[in-house]
């Protein structure tokens, strides 16, 4: 474990030099969705059947998809890019294995930062949602752990597969392909439910779709114990696998 | 069991990729306070076996102890006490030159008093004291050589090593780095270090053994080898493209051995300006003759029958 958190502070230490405007856009961005989509496009959609989406104002219903969406995006970002450079572009994971650290350290390392990315965006888009009123439970706060979760569900096996990379052209693909079709169908914008059968079902199959529909019940207060058991255990498999993946592609880039 | 100075000791080591052999049995013995190479051309099996003994790979044969200890079961325990040079450099660029040994201390474990106590040493020797607060991207080539040669003694190592320390780097910048590496073995520290270069060879190890397509070719001091495998001087002759003579049998008798190469010839003789004295009564009439003392390359050139650097 001290030999993940080693790795973590290396990042922290890069993080330092970019964390102002790193934190800034975390503001920012979440505002201007809530503003124009949530307030802005919502003032014609609210005059819709509000039991469609679960009788709140149509800002409370897309500003928690917004937050599993974001950490989604955030985590995508953190483990493309960065991870092939650090095994490929700038060799920082070879710099790492020349001293005692092990593949497993670096593993767990980009866990620590993932996890600290996350919370970092996901509390600031939190404070953003109730800012806006979106906020309507106490139980809410549980939306961040489980907005963290969301991104690691997504991020980890993400990372597994990018430190076997050696261009960004699978990015590039990633993010046009997969990133960019879930965050407009994986429910952030409208009940998944609305959306053909087959192509509902594969939403259900993604860990977005539950990390929507969790972070979602916990900011309208209308969570059940079962449900919210069930969307927990699908991403703590997924972040599972990343990591048993994770472990695998490093050591097979790495460790050869 | 091997004897308590040997810090490395391989026999039959190998290390395959698939189907393709990276090395393919080899054996050897470092000792304590040695500076030893291994030379040859890329491909040959010298960054494998550097990163064997680095332990971030792991052998798929033979047998291999280093300080005592078993690469694969010790890793980590083993690489508290080396220090590493990569053949490419892997600095955090976006840092300051003191802030890349301070990370890379903590990696090793070591207090934050030891790190900065030990990186005004070590920047010192290097001769980056007054870059400490610069970010290291701006640096040249050499200055970041230098510094991953910083970094690599930030733990104290026992044995350095550096694969391939000075490819890529201008003369003036490698001369830099074979004076601070000169500096080093003559403090003691034990030495490995693989290089295409042979005056680089020459320069710094007191052992070394040639590899070719993943074997060791021959091994011994450079006298050594240079004695066994050359003579003592080489005559190079060069002749005008268009004007190259037939030079069958106009050379023989002349040298111990004579080796025709596509922009050269060379005769390896006992006296260059005996057999330059000869070459011109005997009619031939080349561009340039040069006499010079012959060197790593003419060993490889005769273990292999091809040129080190292609």
């Amino acid at each position: 474990m001290s030999g993940a958190l080693k790795v973590l502070s290396h990042h922290l230490r890069l993080y330092r030099r970019v964390w102002k405007g790193s934190v800034f856009v975390s503001f920012v961005s979440p505002v201007l969705y809530l503003a124009s989509i949530g307030v802005g496009l919502g003032s014609l959609v609210s005059r819709g059947p509000a039991h469609a989406i679960g009788g709140v104002s149509y800002a409370a219903f897309i500003a928690p998809g917004l937050l599993a969406a974001t950490a989604m995006m955030t985590a995508s970002s953190e483990t493309t890019f960065p991870i092939m450079a650090r095994v490929y572009w700038m060799r920082t994971y070879d710099a790492m294995l020349a001293s005692p650290l092990t593949v497993r350290d670096l593993v767990g390392g980009e866990l620590l930062w993932l996890c600290f990315r996350l919370a970092l965006v996901s509390v600031i888009f939190f404070v953003v949602m109730a800012a806006f009123h979106t906020v309507h439970s106490v139980q809410a706060l549980f939306a961040i752990p489980v907005a963290i979760l969301s991104g690691l569900a997504f991020g980890l096996p993400v990372m597994a597969w990018s430190a076997k990379q050696r261009t960004d052209t699978p990015f590039a693909l990633l993010f046009r392909f997969v990133v960019t079709p879930l965050f407009v169908l994986g429910g952030t914008f409208f009940p998944i439910d609305r959306l053909p059968r087959l192509v509902e079902d594969i939403a259900w199959l993604t860990p977005l779709a539950h990390g929507v529909a969790l972070t979602r019940a916990l900011t309208t207060g209308q969570a059940a114990l079962s449900s919210a058991l069930g969307h927990v255990t699908v991403l703590a498999i997924y972040a599972a696998i990343g990591i048993a993946a994770a472990l695998v592609t490093f050591r097979q880039e790495l460790a050869r | 069991m091997p004897a308590p100075d040997v810090l490395i000791h391989a026999r039959g080591l190998a290390k395959k990729f698939g189907d393709a052999v990276a090395v393919a049995g080899i054996d050897f013995d470092l000792h304590r306070g040695e500076a030893f190479g291994f030379l040859g051309p890329n491909g040959a099996g010298k960054s494998s076996t550097v990163r064997m003994i680095g332990c971030v790979s792991p052998p798929s044969g033979g047998e291999l102890t280093i300080l005592g200890l078993d690469p694969v079961a010790d890793g980590p325990a083993i690489r508290a006490r080396l220090g590493v040079v990569p053949q490419e450099d892997t600095l955090d660029v976006e840092l300051t030159v003191r802030e890349n040994l301070l990370i890379y201390g903590r990696y090793f474990g070591l207090p934050r008093e030891v790190i900065s106590e030990r990186t005004a040493r070590l920047l010192e020797f290097v001769q980056l004291t007054d870059r400490a607060g610069d970010q290291v991207e701006p640096l040249s080539g050499g200055m970041k050589r230098r510094l991953t040669i910083a970094r690599s003694l930030i733990n104290d190592p026992e044995i350095l090593l550096l694969d391939e320390p000075t490819t890529g780097l201008d003369p003036q910048a490698r001369h830099a780095v074979w004076d601070r590496l000169y500096r080093l073995k003559q403090q003691g520290v034990t030495l490995v270090l693989t290089t295409h270069y042979m005056d680089e060879a020459e320069q710094l190890c007191d052992r070394l053994v040639v590899m070719d397509k993943a074997k060791i070719v021959a091994s011994g001091s450079p006298r050594e080898l240079i004695e066994r495998y050359a003579t003592r001087e080489v005559l190079e002759l060069r002749f005008a493209i268009d004007a190259a003579p037939d030079l069958d049998g106009k050379l023989q008798g002349l040298a111990d051995r004579v080796e025709v190469l596509p922009d050269r010839v060379l005769l390896y003789t006992d006296d260059g300006d005996a057999a330059a004295a000869a070459i011109h009564q005997r009619g031939l009439r080349p561009e340039s003759t040069l006499v010079r003392r012959s060197t790593l390359e003419d060993v490889f050139l005769h273990i292999t029958g091809r040129r080190l650097i292609e």
